[in-house]
């Protein structure tokens, strides 16, 4: 039953090869869609190339239905999972803030590294000035700690926010999903062709 | 082989195979590590060993990195810095494949080169800053939150398509003709 290595079921050696076949599969998954091209990327911004939000919302709904199936099954201790902890006034900011950073560079980490793979100078900028930024916040941290630790709500799922269950929120984010993938190809139909 | 190569370079995949994919790999990334997946985590520990190898008095007494100081063993953080060259040999793999790589600056015609440099830095340090704030950037936040149901990763993740959206107006002279 996953996870393995919550489980014992892989030691720690074989885990790290893993990560690096897992991180290839996400960097080559990435590129191939397209990723390492900031104009394809903020395409999303401007209707001209809606690819960002394909890619996202599917892999997303993907994984939300199979991992609740592998719970289902038994495959997956559901509850043992890394729910990715709530702080309610950094995330929002934190989010803000890295959507400055996404119209204006045009990547995000994981894209501008996929970009300077394949040796766009403008993704190798990007990424040196996202280890700059991680510097520039370790100066800074001291003053927003207080902020950074406000409005702890632990490690809480939208469906319990919510009060919905998982079954029904899935089915919800699917039907939303479906009519948002009709949506936007309209949109891209109408807005004149960006070519780069 | 040159007109076939010259064929491919823009053919991607179809997005929704890729997110198909994407979502098939946080799967199975949940299955076997009960993470997701992460982009920014790796390079915060290339910044945090970079600061202790050179300034390990200040890295001590810093309040941010003497956290990660006494969490030197901490496995996560090398899972991700081993995820994170994996991702570089295999977007290289994919764009080289698709006779993608090689070095050039991708800006719109009207765009000077060293302003969209500019730009890209601007957006990096941005995107490190508000990634370290948020507890993760687009990949560890977003996607892998939203994939488990966090409710966080769905913050995060409207507040970042969001402000984009808000700001795409004032900054389209950068990205449209």
């Amino acid at each position: 039953m996953g996870p393995l290595t919550y489980f014992g079921e892989i030691s720690t050696e074989w885990n790290y090869v893993i990560a690096l076949f897992i991180g290839m599969a996400f960097g080559y998954i990435m590129e191939a869609s397209g990723f390492s091209s900031s104009r394809k990327l903020v395409g999303v911004f401007y209707g001209y190339d809606f690819a960002v939000l394909r890619v996202f919302v599917t892999a997303t709904l993907v994984a939300i239905i199979g991992l609740l199936y592998m719970g289902y099954f038994g495959w997956i201790d559901y509850e043992v999972l890394f729910v990715h902890p709530t702080f309610v006034f950094s995330a929002a900011i934190g989010g803000i803030i890295m959507g400055f950073g996404f119209i204006t560079g045009g990547f995000c980490p994981g894209t501008s590294l996929c970009a300077a793979a394949i040796g766009k100078i403008d993704g190798i900028v990007f990424t040196i000035a996202l280890f700059v930024g991680i510097m520039v916040y370790s100066w800074i941290y001291p003053i927003l700690e207080p902020w950074y630790n406000t409005g702890n709500l632990g490690h809480i799922k939208i469906t319990e926010w919510l009060g919905v269950s998982e079954g029904w929120f899935v089915f919800g984010f699917a039907i939303i999903a479906v009519v948002l993938f009709y949506i936007t190809n309209l949109i891209r139909k109408k807005i004149k062709p960006v070519h780069y | 082989m040159k007109f076939w190569e010259e064929n491919k370079k823009h053919v991607y995949w179809n997005p929704y195979f890729g997110g198909f994919m994407l979502g098939l790999l946080l799967i199975a990334t949940f299955y076997i590590t009960g993470r997701g997946l992460g982009a920014t985590g790796g390079t915060k520990s290339v910044v945090v060993a970079t600061v202790e190898t050179v300034a390990p008095k200040y890295a001590e007494r810093s309040e941010y990195y003497g956290k990660y100081y006494d969490e030197e063993a901490n496995p996560m953080n090398n899972w991700l810095m081993f995820e994170t060259i994996g991702m570089l040999a295999g977007a290289f793999l994919s764009g080289a494949l698709s006779g993608r790589a090689k070095f050039r600056i991708q800006h719109p015609k009207h765009i000077e080169p060293n302003k969209r440099l500019m730009w890209a830095a601007v957006g990096g340090l941005l995107f490190g800053i508000g990634s370290q704030f948020a507890r993760g950037c687009t990949s560890g936040a977003a996607l892998s939150g939203s994939a488990v149901l966090s409710l966080g990763g769905f913050i995060t993740m409207f507040a970042i398509f969001g402000t984009a959206y808000v700001l795409a107006y004032f900054f389209r002279k950068l990205w449209l003709n």
